[in-house]
């Protein structure tokens, strides 16, 4: 509870939703503090993140192995950042650990094409897909280097009037 | 899916069926309901009853769908109106009523159009924060609530819709133009254009005076085309020139949006032209106030009745032949100062006068009613059949049928913007002879938006290049007002120049529809209001009030523009501190 945003009632609730998802491995008790971590597979297909194009992403910057297997506390970890209650700068830190999928810790040229791509299903064409990065770009990097490292995004993203509420997974 | 451009004109459309339901609300509460629930009832005077001439087919389907028969003799038109002062327990000024309705139907109108023209430039004018507008969207776009497998196609749709049209946007700002050849094109296509215009009016000035020439030699030797010549050429001239001006429009490459606007404005000027070049045509024959009339039934695609006209003369005659009639129930004597008893006669044997209103509010009835029919039938043939042959005989047929000829249609914007906002147009020129219009127009509306929606998911695709219409609304507005203008001018005209029929409506026996103004300032206001009344319609006063508004409009004016340059360099200010 000291670690997250949710009370007592509602992890006790998120641990019922992660029991169900494999009731033979995750035991009900876990005053012992049991080592179970629970495949990507099994987390990406609950209703909350099946339809959401970063579902994969997501789930790979809570776990803490970086193989995307939850843990309980990774688990609750995500969903009190995705919460309402979670302030905006540690939201735009998950965010940008969400989109940037080379893990390199900066949002670069591919990085953008690849969030591009799962946002349209790829439906544009190559030049408009280098146009909007080449946009992109140009837009939030600060410092010249051609990629946007976090203190770029995080000017970009605290301005922007719709983040808090998209950035948002109700449980 | 489509993008805001076509969802433009599905907000206009609703925002017209809300002005329709008020205009709808004050007619048939006022006008309508009064007069049913009140009024004299159906066969107790002779304008309330259907003649005996026609009593035999008065309820056919076929009579009853030209708007003749029992619904020509009914609270739907004019006619059925009678004068008196006041009716029922109620004393309701029916004639009043009627003339308030009228004059307020357009005031409203007039104001509604004009408030919403001043929010929409307000609100384009708070400033779009576009600095991080691809940024945004890239990372703030995706809903992460959304749970709904259709929501979240929904959501693709849109999204990639919306990057499509920045996209457009950013394209357009950034192409690089060869000033020269681009202005040189400009020039040539606005020439084609004017050639095209004058060639349509050309066009129908030689039919209309052929089509005389085969009056006057007598209609019945001559075979449809001749008979129907005029209307056919203007609805082709009406179906082909948009099309021409499009291809004309492609040499001009401008941004999208305002490529629209001159399809837009060219198609009007078409419209317009042809209509000038009709009336101008027909001038010199036939005397002006009978031209009016000609322009009720302009649009009309009937062969034009040349009984209009002879209105005047026609009802001299009725007159006459009224009197004699009314000997003959006497038996035989003319009475001068008659003293006996009026006999008793069944109102359906009356003979009638004419009555031109109602003849007109039937004009634009039926012209509403078939011009439904036409976008209703256009869309089924052009769109879903189109759609239906284009899908299932693709497997059958030697060339790719989708991407080719003919392929799925486009929504066409212009089009379907100019027919509304005609049909609005028409609507507001016959409501003061036709009470049901507005009513009509509100069930054409209503099923025209279901219609027209179903058919965009389900028959067309979107256009190739989607463009943002953020600030389409107010050209669509502005379009409106000028049709509101010149539809208002033909009613306002009748009501000051033209006498009201003597035998039918709320105003038969005056000499002009706007006395009854007058005539309630005499009989229900105390005396004082009356010369208070006479004193402001002064010209001595009007003058200086008009000279006063036109100062004030230019002060208001002067400072508004003031007032958007202050804006302008806050904006910039604002700008160069963040940048830093």
């Amino acid at each position: 509870q000291d670690c997250t945003f949710f009370t007592r009632k509602e992890i006790l609730r998120l641990h019922g939703r992660y029991h169900e998802m494999a009731p033979n491995v995750v035991p009900m008790d876990y005053t012992k503090d049991p080592d179970v971590k629970l495949p990507m597979q099994l987390i990406i297909n609950m209703p909350e993140l099946k339809e959401n194009p970063f579902k994969e992403r997501i789930v790979e910057s809570f776990s803490e192995d970086g193989e995307g297997s939850l843990s309980f506390n990774d688990f609750v970890d995500m969903f009190s950042v995705l919460s309402e209650m979670a302030p905006r700068e540690l939201k735009a830190i998950y965010a940008f650990k969400i989109y940037d999928f080379n893990t390199d810790n900066f949002i670069c040229k591919s990085d953008l094409e690849q969030t591009l791509n799962k946002l349209t299903r790829e439906e544009l064409t190559a030049e408009e897909i280098t146009l909007v990065c080449e946009k992109v770009i140009e837009e939030a990097d600060m410092d010249g280097d051609g990629k946007l490292g976090f203190a770029d995004f995080e000017n970009m993203i605290s301005k922007a009037p719709d983040f808090l509420s998209t950035f948002h997974i109700r449980i | 899916h489509f993008g805001s451009s076509v969802a433009s004109y599905f907000i206009f459309l609703r925002w017209m069926y809300g002005i329709n339901m008020i205009l709808f609300g004050l007619t048939f509460g006022l006008v309508m309901v009064p007069e049913a629930l009140m009024g004299k009832p159906y066969g107790s005077l002779p304008r309330k009853t259907v003649p005996r001439a026609e009593e035999a087919t008065a309820m056919n389907f076929a009579t009853l769908w030209d708007f003749s028969g029992f619904a020509q003799y009914s609270v739907l038109f004019y006619g059925y109106y009678n004068n008196q002062r006041t009716i029922g327990w109620l004393k309701f000024r029916m004639p009043l009523s009627y003339f308030l309705v009228g004059v307020g139907t357009i005031g409203y109108s007039f104001m509604i159009v004009i408030r919403t023209m001043a929010r929409n430039a307000n609100e384009d004018g708070g400033g779009d924060d576009t600095s991080f507008n691809f940024s945004w969207k890239m990372f703030t776009s995706w809903d992460y609530l959304i749970g709904n497998p259709e929501t979240a196609d929904n959501k693709f749709a849109s999204i990639t819709t919306s990057f499509k049209e920045a996209i457009v946007e950013e394209q357009e700002s950034r192409k690089e133009e060869n000033i020269h050849l681009t202005r040189f094109l400009r020039v040539l296509a606005n020439f084609l254009a004017l050639c095209t215009l004058a060639g349509s009016g050309y066009l129908i000035f030689f039919v209309v005076r052929r089509s005389q020439k085969f009056a006057l030699e007598g209609l019945e030797n001559y075979g449809w085309w001749e008979r129907n010549e005029v209307n056919m050429v203007m609805s082709l001239l009406g179906m082909f020139c948009p099309t021409l001006f499009d291809v004309i429009s492609s040499l001009e490459n401008y941004h999208p949006r305002i490529a629209l606007r001159w399809q837009l404005g060219r198609i009007f000027a078409l419209f317009l032209g042809n209509l000038y070049t009709f009336i101008i045509a027909l001038m010199d024959e036939i005397n002006l106030k009978a031209s009016v009339l000609f322009l009720f039934t302009i649009f009309n695609r009937h062969m034009c009745k040349d009984e209009d006209f002879q209105q005047l003369e026609e009802e001299k005659i009725v007159k006459y032949n009224m009197t004699i009639w009314e000997a003959s129930l006497y038996n035989g004597t003319i009475p001068e100062n008659s003293t006996a008893p009026p006999i008793q006669v069944d109102p359906a044997d009356v003979p009638r006068g004419p009555c031109w209103e109602t003849m007109v509010g039937q004009e634009f009835v039926r012209l509403t009613v078939s011009d439904t029919m036409t976008t209703y039938i256009t869309i089924l043939i052009g769109d879903f059949l189109r759609a239906v042959f284009v899908r299932f005989f693709n497997y059958c047929w030697c060339w790719d049928l989708e991407y080719g000829f003919p392929s799925y249609s486009e929504f066409d914007i212009s089009g379907n913007v100019l027919g509304l906002i005609f049909n609005q147009g028409m609507i507001w020129m016959g409501s003061f002879y036709a009470p049901c219009l507005p009513a009509i127009n509100v069930f054409r509306l209503h099923t025209s938006m279901y219609l027209q929606c179903w058919a965009v998911m389900c028959c067309n695709v979107p256009q190739e290049r989607v463009f943002k219409a953020s600030r389409s609304n107010n050209f669509y507005m502005a379009m409106l007002l000028f049709i509101l203008f010149l539809s208002t001018l033909p009613a306002v005209y009748t009501i000051v120049s033209i006498p009201p029929s003597f035998d039918c409506g709320p105003f038969s026996g005056k000499t002009r529809m706007f006395e009854v103004i007058s005539e309630t300032l005499e009989h229900d206001f105390p005396s004082w209001f009356g010369k208070v009344f006479g004193y402001a319609s002064n010209p001595g006063l009007i003058l200086p009030f008009i000279l006063l508004m036109v100062l004030s409009i230019y002060y208001l004016n002067a400072t508004s523009k003031s007032y958007k340059e202050a804006n302008l360099e806050l904006k910039k200010k604002l700008q160069s501190v963040r940048s830093r």
